[in-house]
């Protein structure tokens, strides 16, 4: 975990220099708002990370000398297969197109998403339709 | 939940043909991974199709002065839709789509992508925006026309109205999305899904560019998504956030989009450097050479690549020329190095030219020729008379062609014994690489000249005395050259499929762990999984006596030590070493009545 949020950090504050350094010789808003948003999205989770790291355990996909069983146990959950995902994409596209071609199609791209939404969550609690 | 099988016998599990449903629904309702990324692919290598038509009629349109094959709109639209459908609908979601979803939990010993049912909804957010786009050319006021970079005010409603456009940007919205939950997924699986021993410098590089890929992905996107928003809004709503009319600023268009644009090229670049990177290493039959330097390369070309985004827009007078010329110029450096082990990865290597290889060394040529002339185009003073010129497009297409094309094609038939057990023709692919190699410089070295001439782009006539006629012809002759290299490759994978033959589980002796498995991989990818003790696991299982690491070389007369007694043991017994991530079986996930924990959706 630690590697993981060292990569991050280190692209976070790579781009905090670039912000500062770029703020003070342009003054250029636009810019400096992005990277400073760059700079933040590596803080956070890397910080995170890393904070993390210094109170566990090295996991066994972090210690170079693990052994195989040492991942045995529990590692997610792995759903083979559900209609949802291609109900919600085709949701989210009729909303898409009711920016194009008025607001009928995103009352049914929203009704849909709503069914969908339900649908995966119902399908969590049962553990996936597999 | 998925967890550990207590026997061996509980790892063969049923055949895949149980797991869910067959036929049209299994391609409608899946989310292995596997099902996912070659659904991708297929998909991407279609966009490819399409745009490269759009291409030869382009082409063919600029064969000859005066021509008049299409009329000025119809070419308007057919440029924006090359350039939007390969950038936006080939290019990256084939590497982050389709390889890196195939290859990466194959690499990193998981089971799936960490959120199987997010990877689904991306792929159906990435089908529908790219049918959105395409759709644009059947609205009556034909589609996007205002070129792939959608420039303030040519992208506003007055000039250019219509439906298609207003699609484009919904196109371009979903696909957004698509790509960022996609990034998500890469971080999320690479960070967590891992197995036993495999430690973040133990990933091969494919996996670690294509993690580099997804933080890209999630600084680079959203800045699009809200860029396009904004843009919708002024063509509908009457905001004026990027028109001069009502007190808004143009160029913030172009801030906004080439933040998202230059990391975008190096989100399409660097998956292909790490199939590259693997290719050369597995065909040298030796490790990378300066695997750390490689790894830190990616980094800091990532880190370099977001903040040089106003070096497209030079000519603006707008943008402050020294700090981005510099940052532009130190992105040579890591891409340096990446040459330097490219070379040394291959240096007095057992070298085999297959089908693989020779696209990957195509690609270096091509790309280094690209990337030097990058070098001319960060120098501001040969920016300003080379800017919207035919040189702009010969270096931008060797650089997005030589990676993208001579990358993906390398990919591709790299892990296609992976993706469907079969070999391809080596024969057919190595004609299809000549015509390739040779197509691509004759379409766009001309073009280098064209530039230099002062042909500008974009353009859909050019007059009998500017003197175009004969390299854009010998140009026009390339683009049928390319598009016959690609025809010869789809042939390659028509005889694949009517003459199957076997490829076995590992036919190139390759190093990493996707070529430990099946080929095609079981459902959750792993019955067993080699002792991780370097970044060739299965190199090192495979070759005892010359592992990766000089440490764990068998001395003569010494002990041995720990990689090769782990691989010694395991090869004596190959389902005795069973553990870890390799042994999901699925049965919970498969359950009812679970405890509500489960994941793959959050």
């Amino acid at each position: 975990m630690k590697a993981e949020g060292m990569v991050l950090l280190a692209i976070g504050c790579f781009f905090g220099v670039v912000a500062l350094v770029y703020w003070f010789w342009s003054n250029e808003t636009s810019g400096t708002a992005m990277l400073t948003g760059a700079f933040l999205l590596g803080l956070l989770p890397g910080g995170y990370y890393y904070w993390w790291s210094r109170r566990m355990k090295p996991r066994p996909e972090d210690d170079p000398h693990a052994e195989r069983a040492e991942g045995a146990g529990v590692v997610g959950a792995f759903p083979s297969s559900s209609i949802w995902p291609f109900v919600l994409g085709i949701a989210a596209a009729s909303v898409g197109l009711s920016l194009v071609f008025g607001f009928w199609s995103a009352i049914v791209g929203f009704v849909v998403a709503g069914g969908a939404v339900l649908g995966v969550i119902r399908e969590s609690r049962r553990g996936g339709i597999v | 939940m998925t967890t550990l099988a207590a026997r061996t016998e509980d790892l063969l599990g049923p055949p895949e043909s149980e797991h869910g449903p067959s036929g049209l629904l299994k391609w409608l309702t899946s989310t292995d991974h596997k099902v996912i990324g070659k659904s991708y692919t297929i998909t991407a290598f279609i966009f490819f199709l399409i745009a490269g038509a759009m291409a030869i009629v382009i082409r063919t349109q600029l064969a000859a002065p005066d021509n008049n094959i299409v009329s000025q709109h119809v070419y308007n639209e057919l440029f924006t839709m090359h350039g939007s459908v390969m950038l936006y609908l080939f290019a990256g979601p084939f590497a982050f789509g389709g390889l890196a979803n195939f290859i990466v939990p194959l690499q990193i010993g998981a089971p799936d992508m960490a959120f199987p049912r997010l990877n689904a909804l991306s792929y159906w957010l990435y089908l529908s925006g790219g049918t959105i786009m395409l759709l644009g050319f059947l609205t009556t006021s034909g589609a996007a026309d205002f070129g792939w970079v959608a420039y303030a005010p040519l992208s506003n409603s007055i000039n250019t109205p219509g439906a298609g456009p207003n699609m484009w940007i919904v196109a371009l919205v979903l696909t957004g999305f698509s790509a960022i939950f996609t990034g998500v997924n890469l971080c999320a699986t690479i960070f967590y899904l891992r197995a036993p021993g495999l430690t973040m410098f133990r990933m091969p590089i494919f996996t670690w560019n294509m993690l580099v890929t997804g933080i890209l992905i999630l600084i680079a996107f959203p800045v699009l998504t809200a860029a396009l928003v904004m843009l919708w809004c002024d063509r509908n709503i009457g905001t004026h956030i990027f028109s001069v009319a009502g007190g808004g600023v143009p160029v913030l268009w172009q801030n906004l989009f080439w933040f998202f644009g230059h990391p975008e090229v190096y989100i399409l670049a660097l998956p292909y450097f790490g199939v590259v990177t693997d290719v050369l290493a597995v065909f040298s039959r030796k490790p990378v050479f300066g695997y750390k330097g490689m790894i830190f390369a990616t980094i800091s070309i990532a880190a370099l690549s977001t903040s040089v985004w106003a070096h497209h827009m030079f000519t603006t007078g707008t943008v402050l020329l020294p700090f981005f010329s510099i940052m532009s110029y130190l992105i040579a450096v890591p891409t340096g190095i990446k040459f330097f082990n490219w070379i040394g990865t291959m240096w007095r290597g057992s070298i085999t030219f297959n089908t693989p290889m020779l696209f990957a060394v195509g690609f270096l040529v091509v790309f280094l020729f690209g990337g030097v002339t990058g070098i001319f185009l960060a120098s501001p003073p040969v920016d300003f008379a080379m800017h919207d010129t035919y040189f702009v497009v010969a270096h931008f297409h060797e650089v997005l062609f030589g990676t993208v094309v001579f990358g993906g094609f390398s990919g591709l038939t790299y892990w296609y014994p992976k993706y469907t057990g079969r070999m391809l023709n080596d024969t057919l692919g190595k004609i299809s690489f000549w015509l390739m190699f040779v197509g691509f410089w004759v379409t766009f070295m001309p073009q280098y000249l064209l530039g230099e001439e002062g042909m500008p782009r974009r353009i859909a006539e050019y007059l009998p005395h500017n003197n175009w006629t004969i390299l854009n012809r010998i140009s026009t002759v390339g683009a049928y050259m390319l598009f016959l290299s690609v025809f010869v490759m789809c042939v390659n994978f028509l005889e694949a499929w009517r003459r199957p033959v076997p490829a076995g589980d590992n036919p190139w002796d390759a190093h990493t762990l996707e070529w430990a498995t099946s080929s095609p991989p079981p459902h959750h990818n792993f019955y067993w999984i080699p002792p991780i003790r370097s970044e060739r696991p299965v190199w090192d299982h495979n070759h005892p006596d010359h592992t990766t690491l000089y440490e764990h070389r068998p001395r003569p007369g010494g002990r041995d030590l720990v990689g090769a007694q782990a691989g010694r043991s395991a090869a004596s017994d190959p389902r005795s070493g069973f553990g870890g991530t390799a042994a999901h079986t699925g049965a919970e996930a498969e359950s009812p009545g679970d405890d509500g924990e489960s994941g793959g959706w959050e």
